[in-house]
């Protein structure tokens, strides 16, 4: 994005406050929807990136406009750090024409092309070939463009992970490879899931270049994003780059969590929040963070209204977009 | 007219979009210096290249699903899938992902793949090497489903697939590879969801796909010594369907015989049963006959794998069992 400096010095206060800022809206976005969730407003599964805003927004702040990004069933963060407006969004929440998938996705299947979402998965690994493709054909072309996707570390026991990663490393396309590992495939922990600790083994195990960052830490997250990006970018392979990560809620909207422990959930939001990790760093007074949020709060109040005043699609639209003319 | 066998005219209809249209490129396994395990690449290497005919690892799931991507970045890939069996493989990529793209986005994105495949029995190669899947496709909205049974057809309905904006599944049968026939001296693209008429008759029609038009074709001759008069409709896609063709037809022959290599329970003859009867109920002098493969895997020794499959006498049996009866029972 042209307002980040992409430079390897320290980010500027007030580059860290527009990141901040955008963490802040995911914060609040989420909580808007688990609350319009709970009182009966949206229909369908919902799954909230709570703990995981600043890997959605380092790593999307480190694209090109024209780079691409393919998510997954906890989309809502990616969506917005890649530049769809919250009321689109909402909308697609909703099931209004509005939204930015017309009201035929939902929230485990947002699209915005025009901003470079190619589309939330709701299989988990099934975004990743299509990644690899993409990326084909900007190397064919000849287009500096980068295409990425995101994961969890659920999807790299999934066929489609091994299977991408290789055919990427293979063909040296311009892909990223973002995985969020937030420890739990669904409620499953990490020791029932997978053999081995260190998940960049994974990638390293095709010759990929692999990075780790703590995926807590915003402006760290950003550096190495950019990192990945620019050796994508530059024709010098693709990039594993694992962020580690802590969902500071449940599964999806409704999770009671019997798999942990409340003391955990407690212990990670006291120590693994991003917004209070940066927000400490930065030292934002107590002004200017009210304004901040007073702000938010208005543009999300805003996307929930804008929503609910949105369109219906006739329901015999279902029959439509099932084929290009 | 030339004369080209359907190998060579699957061959042409990429190699034609190949030079047309850099936007076009083919990948599979053993696609390259090996020209493919049925020879259909072959030589394709030699014109277009490494970077546009491109070999790939045995990872059917990566190589659809980068299909996929390429497709909606604005390429027309072609993907071969070496034997349609392994297309099981890729079941996801093709059923969640290439079918559903352009929906789930609400229509702003497209998914202009092609993903070649063939099958077909014959040659006992046993149970995994030669099934005939196509009505497992036929059941996803957002796919198309090609399966034409001649060089003519199969180079005009394959280069239409590679512009088509939606994701073909494109089905060659193997035994067919080597048949010649007559195609036009320029490629003609021929438009998906028109049937095809092989000859005419009177008395009753035959609908069947792939190596079984042949065998229907064969049939017809029989049944016309005994002095039935048989019509032969292929309809070279699955889906869509050339409805209209179809129930024309059956409603000018009032009785209709469907045929095709695959399975008989619950395949591509079903649909069209169940479609004769809604359309053409009043014009049916007989039940709807359905020949197909019996339900059982495909076996190895050729004896019972000759058992289980088709052939031209199962199709005029069944062409003598409809003329058998009348419209009054």
């Amino acid at each position: 994005m042209a307002t980040a400096e992409k430079t390897s010095k320290g980010l500027s206060p007030d580059t860290l406050k527009e990141f901040l800022r955008e963490m802040l809206l995911i914060r609040r976005f989420e909580e808007k929807v688990e609350e319009r969730f709970r009182a009966g407003e949206l229909p369908g599964f919902l799954h909230v990136a709570i703990g995981q805003e600043a890997v959605a927004v380092g790593v999307c702040r480190a694209l090109e406009d024209d780079d691409i990004i393919a998510s997954t069933h906890r989309a809502h963060g990616h969506t917005l750090a890649k530049g769809t407006h919250p009321n689109a969004l909402m909308a697609e929440l909703y099931g209004k024409v509005e939204g930015c998938s017309r009201g035929y996705g939902g929230s485990m299947h947002l699209y915005d092309v025009e901003n470079g979402n190619m589309g939330a998965n709701a299989v988990v690994g099934g975004g990743l070939p299509a990644i690899v493709g993409a990326a084909l054909a900007y190397k064919l072309r000849g287009e500096p463009r980068v295409a990425l996707a995101f994961f969890g570390d659920g999807a790299t026991n999934i066929g489609t992970f091994h299977e991408a990663l290789n055919l990427a490393q293979l063909w040296k396309v311009p892909a990223v490879f973002v995985c969020e590992n937030n420890h739990y495939a669904e409620s499953t922990p990490a020791h029932q899931q997978l053999p081995i600790e260190d998940l960049t083994k994974r990638a390293e195990a095709f010759g990929m270049t692999a990075m780790t960052v703590d995926g807590q830490d915003v402006e760290a997250v950003y550096r190495t994003a950019l990192e990945a990006t620019s050796h994508a970018r530059e024709g010098r392979g693709p990039v594993f780059l694992l962020a580690e990560t802590f969902r500071l809620t449940g599964h999806y909207i409704g999770d009671p969590q019997v798999y942990r422990p409340k003391e955990e959930i407690r212990e990670l939001r006291r120590t693994q929040d991003p917004l209070d990790r940066l927000r400490a760093t930065l030292d934002v007074p107590d002004d200017e963070w009210d304004a901040m949020e007073r702000e938010i709060a208005e543009l999300v109040d805003g996307s929930v209204e804008f929503a609910k005043n949105g369109t219906d699609p006739e329901p015999q639209d279902a029959l439509k977009n099932i084929y290009a003319e | 007219m030339p004369e080209i066998t359907y190998r060579e005219a699957v061959r042409d209809a990429m190699s034609e979009a190949m030079r047309r249209d850099g936007d076009v490129f083919i990948m599979g396994e053993d696609i390259a210096e090996m020209g493919g395990s049925m020879g259909v690449t072959q030589g394709m290497l030699q014109e277009f290249g490494p970077e546009r005919v491109r070999n790939t690892p045995i990872s059917e799931m990566a190589i659809v699903g980068a299909g996929v991507g390429a497709a909606m970045a604005g390429m027309r890939p072609i993907v071969e899938i070496m034997y349609q069996d392994f297309t099981t493989l890729a079941m996801e990529q093709l059923v969640n992902q290439a079918a559903k793209h352009r929906y789930m986005s609400g229509g702003q994105l497209k998914v202009p793949l092609t993903v070649r495949t063939q099958g077909g029995a014959g040659w006992s190669p046993g149970a995994q090497h030669a099934q005939q899947l196509e009505a497992w496709f036929v059941h996803v909205p957002g796919l198309k489903v090609v399966f034409p049974s001649t060089p003519e057809d199969v180079r005009g309905l394959l280069f239409r697939s590679i512009y088509d904006d939606n994701p073909v599944v494109f089905f060659e049968h193997r035994t067919l590879y080597g048949i010649k026939g007559e195609v036009p001296a320029e490629l003609e693209p021929i438009e998906l969801g028109q049937g095809r008429i092989h000859r005419e008759g009177e008395d009753v029609t035959v609908v069947a796909t792939g190596r079984l038009v042949h065998e229907a074709l064969a049939a017809a001759a029989d049944a016309e010594k005994e002095g039935v008069s048989v019509e032969v409709f292929d309809p070279r896609t699955l889906l869509p369907l050339d409805e209209e063709g179809l129930v024309s037809s059956v409603k000018k022959t009032n009785r209709c015989v469907v045929a095709h290599e695959a399975i008989v329970r619950m395949g591509f003859g079903a649909e069209v049963a169940a479609l004769v009867q809604e359309r053409a109920f009043d014009y049916l002098d007989a039940p709807v006959e359905r020949v197909g493969a019996r339900f059982s895997p495909l076996p190895f020794a050729p004896v019972m794998e000759a058992y289980v499959i088709p052939h031209e006498e199962d199709v005029l049996a069944a062409i003598k069992r409809t003329v058998g009866r009348n419209g009054n029972g």
